[in-house]
């Protein structure tokens, strides 16, 4: 595939961009002028990434298209190389030389589990901006730094190269800083946005350090033993034939982890490789973004004191960004690694997924629940992850657009509800379907997605990842010294289905006494439905949790697709 | 050597020569000139600097001379890439400086301020080229006594006295003991050259481990005041509070830059990778003792920085940090491939040089407009000056290691150094370490974005001289951070060539 031409995908990050910085320079009073570049450059990225969308499913499902490929890999036809099917699998690319010295790039381009996210992403950015319609303080300056945010997490999710990934990684956090600080909720934005901003960084920053260290691991391996295998890479056309033995590009890591890079011993200690002293610091370093427990303690804090479209793009794709960046950056490039770590993260994500369940039940503030309920369904994303096998990671990748969704959509439904009630209490609010119907109806479907109910697309995503721990169970099993803990993947399927029943009862709940109930016509007497623009964004986040629900082929095949390059590197067939 | 050709050795200090023109330049149209003469002193300077930046740039070293180590003017002079991009460093943040003293009542309307900011310079150019333990102390010291001078350039203030009086006798101690520590070394060799050093010490030399130990780090104690690192750093938080604040950017920057040029040069030259005393690894040693002040260093600066309220004393603290992440470069000096290391330190300094000055540009502006020098202060600045906010905040950015600022790949370079030369430890103190920086940035930029200050609704103007110095800067910050990052890098990693 040609990947020196332009790349739609390079508009796509550049167009935010430039928009922000056009933003910045208009007139602090014309508001209508702010607004207008805004929403002109969210829907065109919203179009492009549907363009994305769609051009990838084709690319994925033609005749003789990427599955007919891989198809034909899996049945023997050429060696099944992981490498070589992460390469095959990406589309749209664009690759410029940066630091070349450094083998840094600016490479970008899709695969079946970044692509859903791109679209996700320009769902969530035209949601923002018009549910940030009126925003009296400062619109100017929220819109710029809104389309900076939007820019950086669309780099992580197209970036090829490791060190892009970091580079937009870093890049997305702080304009989400001031986001939150400047516009959210008074009584604990700054503290929040600190905290949210240092736990990420954390995370981030340790990752870079492992990954320096898998840079001239890599480096040092096609130099020396791995030089065969390097130019055999080249002349086969899986790494451009201008790469360098060091480099930062995720592709040729990826196969120097196929190869073996990853396997030496450090430290001295026996059995202690590479790939396993580093795993943690990738897998968790970002996964504190997709709030993996112990490290989700910033999230809920976060998501409510930020302002409505911060919120909705914070839980429905900046969490996500977490969850893809462990993925990719560690899971895919350190194997062997996952293999001896995520047995035991699994744990983590049972805690994520019961408590975080448990603790929004407890809530009486609206925005508190949702925000729980996120920590709760990420933890499922992480859980599929840890299966390591086709139907699971392909649930754990259907989740990451349904539960980005269906969150933003929720959170959607929490500011407009706050908007008009100036409460989040969930006692005192009640009978809002009467005056704000399309609200009710949004809110419920969203409700009955996260529920897992069959039909919307948390059951498409929910299923599959409980059918791979089941499938994973007899496979997997943990070392403990002598003793050997198996099949203990299916005990973690049956408790965390209790995680399920509780999100049903707190969602029931809060749609009985919010929606449903005594509706107190003196204390909201302002209340009334919504306006346009809220519309659209209840439509834009709530019809593809249907559409996806009754015909999941739109994006499963997409997904695994993008997941079988992985399973090949993690030795299945 | 042959014979002597001058035509040929010329570029090689070239700058410094026209730095020397100068300096009598201005010094003669501040003494005769008419008053009109008198107000045009800072645009020569800054402009004459600014123009000096160029000559590295043109008469570039020939790589089939440096490579092979040849020196000139008998041996005093290096002519490689390491000194020509400090070089340019140096005089572009002599030029930046003098546009941002302009404004400065009592410092920037008097004429020697701008002399004695062009001698200072001029030692900085001769500190990032000397390959001679005679010209590195003459060097050092023109550096350091005009310093001393713009440290107390505001005589009638007390704090500015103070600071400048703190300066010059911790900056005369240092330097003795650092001199002590030369004729240690002159005294074991037999020779000034840095190079001819380090050979007559690895061919069977007889004087003990403890006395060579001794004389490098008595040159590390002197090194160590220049950069302030910790700890060596007592006078710093002083000296940035007491001294006018266009004087606290210069220092900050100036005597850094040179200080990790010669730091660099000095290491490499004396201390080789090959040299073993007694069976023992000069080296290791040296890398420990620079491991151990890197670590002490960043920690304490980040440490004690996030308990400042005045925002000077905050920059100081900072500063000590910044030091102590370089000096991380300087650590992983070693083995034979030292090109990453020594490109991480100087792209490092050549970002932190612009980066500190738009800072301290930013700060300055502030503090002439309003008086006032708390972070408590700034409060509400998006409000009184969105561009004055911005510029501060691209600083800060850029000092946090924040894309798109330079400072990203600043801190990425470094790391990556210190990985690479098995110094993982301490690559993941530095990014703890670069955690707690970015709190206390990140403190500064909301109490400007965030908070409701008592004088919200006056603007705070920017004067031309300072738009453009402010501009310059932040354009060069953003751009070192996005599409300058690979040429400067190459140029930066050739100068380990010549090493």
């Amino acid at each position: 595939m040609d990947v020196t031409g332009f790349s739609v995908l390079t508009a796509i990050i550049f167009i935010p961009i430039i928009a922000g910085f056009v933003i910045l320079f208009l007139d602090r009073k014309n508001r209508d002028l702010v607004r207008g570049v805004a929403i002109t450059a969210a829907s065109a990225v919203l179009a492009l990434s549907l363009a994305v969308f769609f051009g990838y499913d084709n690319y994925v499902k033609q005749a003789g298209g990427l599955i007919d490929q891989q198809m034909t890999m899996l049945a023997g036809g050429g060696d099944l190389s992981g490498a070589r099917m992460f390469v095959d699998a990406l589309a749209f690319e664009q690759r410029i030389v940066w630091v070349e010295s450094l083998g840094i790039a600016y490479h970008v381009g899709v695969d079946g589990v970044s692509a859903p996210m791109v679209l996700l992403t320009g769902m969530v950015a035209v949601a923002g901006v018009l549910i940030s319609w009126n925003i009296e303080d400062r619109l100017r300056e929220f819109m710029a730094f809104f389309m900076f945010l939007v820019a950086g997490v669309y780099g992580v999710f197209i970036a090829v190269d490791l060190f892009m990934l970091f580079f937009f990684y870093e890049l997305a956090i702080f304009p989400m800083y001031l986001l939150i600080a400047g516009w959210g909720w008074v009584k604990l934005r700054e503290y929040a946005a600190m905290k949210l901003t240092l736990y990420i960084l954390v995370g981030s920053v340790f990752a870079l350090v492992g990954a320096v260290a898998m840079y001239f691991a890599a480096g040092a391996f096609f130099s020396g033993s791995g030089a065969e295998v390097f130019q055999a890479a080249v002349a086969s056309g899986i790494l451009p034939a201008d790469s360098a033995p060091y480099s930062w590009s995720m592709v040729q890591l990826t196969l120097a982890a196929e190869n073996g890079a990853f396997a030496i011993e450090i430290l001295g200690i026996e059995g202690l490789s590479f790939a396993r002293f580093w795993f943690p610091f990738m897998f968790i370093g970002f996964g504190v973004l997709a709030g993996v427990f112990p490290f989700h303690n910033w999230s809920p804090d976060g998501h409510v004191a930020a302002p409505t479209a911060v919120s909705m793009i914070h839980a429905g794709v900046l969490m996500k960004v977490g969850a893809f960046a462990a993925l990719r950056a560690g899971v895919q490039l350190l194997p062997d690694g996952a293999q001896t770590h995520l047995p035991w993260i699994v744990f983590l994500t049972l805690i994520n997924v019961v408590y975080g369940a448990l603790i929004a039940f407890r809530q009486r503030d609206f925005k508190y629940v949702i925000g729980f309920s996120s920590v709760s369904h990420m933890g499922l994303v992480s859980m599929g992850w840890a299966t390591m096998n086709l139907t699971g990671m392909t649930g754990a990748g259907i989740q990451m657009f349904s539960h980005g969704a269906m969150t933003a959509l929720f959170f959607g439904v929490v500011g407009m509800v706050y908007d008009r009630a100036h409460t989040r209490d969930i006692p005192s609010l009640g009978g809002f379907m009467k005056v704000m119907p399309w609200v009710g109806v949004a809110f419920v479907i969203g409700g009955l997605t996260s529920m897992g109910m069959p039909g919307l697309s948390g059951f498409i995503a929910e299923f599959p990842i409980f059918q791979g721990m089941w499938a994973a169970s007899e496979q997997i099993s943990l070392q403990l010294g002598s003793f050997q803990l198996s099949n203990y993947y299916s005990v973690i399927v049956i408790l965390s289905a209790l995680g399920i029943v509780i999100t049903a009862a707190y969602v029931l709940r809060v749609a009985g006494q919010v929606f449903f109930g005594e509706f107190d016509a003196e204390q909201f007497h302002d209340v009334g439905d919504i306006a346009a623009p809220d519309r659209i964004v209840l439509i834009i986040l709530g019809a593809p949790l249907i559409i996806l629900g009754l015909y999941p082929p739109i994006m499963a095949p997409m997904i695994e697709s993008g997941i079988r390059p992985l399973i090949a590197l993690l030795g299945g067939g | 050597m042959g014979e002597f050709d001058l035509w040929a050795q010329l570029p090689s200090v070239l700058p410094e020569v026209g730095l020397t023109a100068l300096a009598v330049i201005v010094l003669f149209a501040d003494i005769y000139g008419s008053i009109a003469t008198r107000r045009n002193v800072v645009f020569v300077s800054a402009v004459g600097m600014a123009l000096l930046a160029l000559v590295p740039l043109i008469w570039v070293p020939d790589p089939a001379q440096f490579e092979n180590g040849v020196l000139l003017w008998g041996g005093m002079v290096n002519y490689d890439p390491l000194s020509q991009i400090f070089k340019v460093m140096l005089l572009l943040s002599g030029a930046v400086t003098c546009l941002m003293a302009l404004g400065d009542k009592g410092v920037g309307d008097k004429g020697e301020f701008y002399l004695i900011v062009i001698v200072a310079t001029l030692g900085g150019l001769m500190m990032s080229s000397a390959s001679d333990l005679i010209l590195v102390f003459v060097a050092l010291e023109t550096l350091s006594i005009p310093l001393y001078m713009l440290a107390s350039f505001r005589r009638g203030d007390l704090r500015s006295a103070e600071g400048g009086m703190k300066y010059f006798l911790y900056g005369a101690f240092a330097s003795a003991i650092m001199l002590f520590g030369f004729s240690l070394l002159y005294g074991f060799a037999g020779t000034t050259n840095l190079g001819g050093i380090a050979d007559a010490m690895s061919g069977g030399f007889e004087g003990g481990l403890v006395a060579v130990m001794a004389a490098l780090v008595m040159v590390v104690v002197g090194f160590g005041f220049k950069l302030s690192a910790v700890p060596f750093h007592f006078w710093t938080p002083d000296v940035y509070e007491g001294a006018p604040t266009p004087v606290t950017a210069f220092v900050s920057v100036s005597s850094k830059a040179a200080s990790f040029a010669l730091l660099v040069r000095f290491l490499t030259a004396v201390f080789p990778p090959d040299l073993a005393i007694a069976g023992v690894m000069i080296q290791d040693f040296w890398v420990n003792l620079l491991v151990v002040i890197a670590i002490v260093s960043m920690t304490l600066g980040n440490v004690v920085a996030l308990r400042q309220s005045n925002i000077k004393r905050l920059l100081a603290y900072s500063s000590i940090a910044q030091a102590g992440y370089t000096l991380i470069g300087v650590a992983a000096l070693q083995g034979m491939d030292d090109s990453l290391a020594v490109a991480s330190v100087s792209f490092y300094m050549f970002m932190y040089i612009f980066t500190n000055l738009l800072v301290f540009g930013g700060v300055i502006l502030f503090i002439t407009a309003t008086g006032k020098e708390d972070i408590k202060d700034l409060a509400g600045l998006n409000r009184r000056s969105p561009w004055l906010a911005l510029f501060i905040t691209i600083g800060l950015l850029s000092l946090g290691g924040i894309p798109p600022a330079a400072g990203f790949f600043g801190k990425f370079f470094l790391f990556q150094a210190a990985v690479k030369s098995n110094l993982v430890g301490l690559a993941l103190i530095a990014v703890a370490n670069a955690i707690i920086a970015l709190y206390y940035y990140l403190v500064v930029i909301k109490v400007m974005y965030v908070d409701v200050g008592p004088d919200d609704e006056i603007p705070v103007g920017i004067p031309r001289s300072y738009a453009w110095a402010l501009g310059i800067t932040a354009s060069i910050v953003i751009l070192l951070g996005t599409i300058a990052v690979t040429p400067i890098y190459n140029w930066a990693a050739l100068g380990a060539s010549g090493l």
